[in-house]
């Protein structure tokens, strides 16, 4: 299975999370685990997500994931391939 | 499962502390140019390197997208011009040419520096190297891209005082050459003392004869995430320091890692090493100074610069090593003063001298490295501060580098600017004592005994 990290950090706001689930629904990814927390009104919020259906290059979900942040919710979402991660925590 | 405070941990590196793969750096043998025709030698040199790194750039682009890392530069590194030209170049003029063709093809292929224009040379001249090393000034006044790089010295060989001497006056001319953009042909030119085959940053780096035909070397980085790291100790015991810069140091190598296998699948080109330097740009917060200072110093240069420049450098290297089985090229600390907010605002500050920057070379990877001297400064004291530094690679079995900026027209007080990652940098003031009775003398210093080590 090939994972890949969100994150989604900004203002909060109403329809966040409904607004990233609906891009990945339409997309065919599969979320696995959801944390969030906010912290004094800042949105912040990761998401484990399988991306081995994916259909379309990686950067252009990267590139529609950013766009969507920016231009329709207000906030910024990232999406990284997740071994960057198990490699600097995880020996 | 990795969670919510490791990852944002990481972004926090990325995004706050400038962590950053400093260089994919992609060596190329020459060797199979090699023709007696210049013209056949040129188009054969310009082959190799366009079929082979045509992808490099967009390759690093994609990795960086993927995991959200930075990957700052894209370079190349040649086997040393000197043995690659030696058959088909007669006159400085001809090791120009290629010289010319090479930064064509870095442009062509759009990386940001190529290395090699270099000679070998710890032992002695041969009539190709010297016209290599004569050819410097004028091929790093005529390109932008190319690197040029001499080693003059080595623990094995001892120090070739000739062409130290000669290299005092190829710094002076390449600078006066370059007098009307502030001497900027010496930012890319590096004297050796033990210069690896496989280093990856600029201005040093060159495809060593013993590499493969191709290779992936990596340069990571990340003062700004050592600094970070210490911000949470203060006060505590060495042991706690050494402890928390071991384990950044592991963390920022991993990132290099894996970049490194990445770059190394995707382009079908052997992976080589990891080089886990802390490597400063100009950029806020990007400072090897800065880590020293978070140390307990008020700035670099200050008594005990040395000792903890000697813990952080040796911290780093064990925490890398752990990350990587593969590390090589110059792995340690960079003290590049114009490169280096923190080491220019101790310059400033009358903190640092030309002195102290040698004390800490003795134990840092590197050397002198970025330091802009006064313009009237003598082909001679150029000589004499080279060979200091490669007496302390020589007797010490490390790489030590010098690359000084005698900025013509310009004296203690001015200060000049580089632009981009070379920074800018105050003029700083030299011995102005005479060493050219020393210089002038020929031959080697020999190579040095390995026992009785006082």
């Amino acid at each position: 299975m090939e994972r890949a990290i969100i994150t989604v950090v900004g203002k909060d706001t109403i329809g966040i999370i409904a607004g990233v689930c609906n891009y990945l629904a339409d997309n065919r990814i599969n979320i696995l685990d959801i944390s969030q927390t906010i912290v004094s009104g800042y949105f912040n919020m990761m998401m484990i997500v399988d991306i081995t259906t994916l259909e379309k290059p990686f950067g252009v979900l990267s590139d529609e994931l950013a766009a969507l942040g920016q231009e329709k919710i207000g906030v910024q979402i990232k999406i990284q391939k997740e071994e960057i991660f198990n490699l600097m925590h995880r020996i | 499962m990795i969670n919510i405070s490791e990852v944002s941990e990481t972004n926090m590196m990325i995004e706050k502390e400038n962590l950053d793969v400093r260089t994919i750096t992609m060596g190329i043998s020459l060797l199979d140019c090699i023709d007696t025709d210049l013209a056949r030698l040129k188009k054969n040199i310009y082959e190799k390197i366009y079929e082979s790194a045509k992808d490099l750039v967009k390759t690093g682009n994609d990795i960086s997208g993927e995991y959200g890392i930075p990957i700052v530069n894209k370079r190349i590194s040649v086997t040393p011009i000197s043995l690659v030209g030696a058959s088909a170049c007669h006159y400085t003029s001809d090791y120009v040419e290629i010289a010319r063709i090479l930064d064509k093809a870095a442009r062509d292929v759009g990386v940001n520096f190529l290395g090699g224009y270099s000679a070998l040379v710890s032992k002695g001249m041969t009539p190709s190297d010297k016209l290599l090393i004569e050819s410097i000034p004028d091929a790093l006044a005529c390109t932008e891209l190319v690197c040029s790089s001499v080693n003059v010295g080595s623990t094995r060989t001892g120090i070739d005082m000739d062409a130290v001497r000669l290299m005092g006056r190829i710094v002076r001319r390449t600078a006066e050459k370059t007098a009307d953009r502030d001497s900027l042909g010496c930012a890319k030119l590096v004297v050796f003392c033990n210069a690896p085959d496989d280093n990856p940053f600029m201005a040093g780096a060159f495809h060593g004869v013993t590499e493969a035909d191709r290779i992936l070397n990596i340069g990571v980085s990340g003062p700004g995430v050592v600094k970070k790291a210490l911000e949470s100790v203060h006060g505590s015991s060495f042991e706690v320091l050494c402890e928390t810069v071991k384990k950044t140091a592991f963390k920022v190598t991993r990132v290099g890692q894996l970049v490194a296998r990445e770059a190394s699948e995707r382009l079908h080109v052997p992976f080589g090493i990891i080089d886990l330097s802390l490597a400063p740009t100009p950029a806020i917060g990007d400072s090897v100074a800065d880590i020293l200072c978070e140390m307990g110093l008020e700035h670099a240069g200050a008594p005990g610069t040395t000792a903890a420049l000697a813990l952080l450098n040796d911290q780093v290297k064990k925490g890398g090593v752990m990350a990587s089985s593969y590390v090589g090229g110059l792995s340690g600390a960079f003290i590049p003063v114009s490169e280096d907010q923190g080491m220019i605002d101790a310059v400033t500050a009358g903190a640092l001298t030309l002195e102290k920057l040698e004390a800490m070379t003795c134990v840092c990877s590197v050397g002198l490295d970025m330091i802009a001297v006064p313009g009237r400064t003598s082909a001679a004291t150029i000589s004499g501060i080279i060979a200091d530094e490669m007496a302390i690679g020589m007797i010490n079995g490390k790489t030590t580098a010098v690359r000084l900026i005698p900025v013509i027209g310009k004296d203690v007080g001015d200060t000049v600017e580089f632009g981009g990652l070379l920074g800018h940098a105050p003029v700083m003031p030299v011995n102005p004592f005479s060493c050219e009775e020393f210089i002038t003398r020929k031959g080697r210093i020999p190579a040095p005994i390995h026992s009785f080590k006082n």
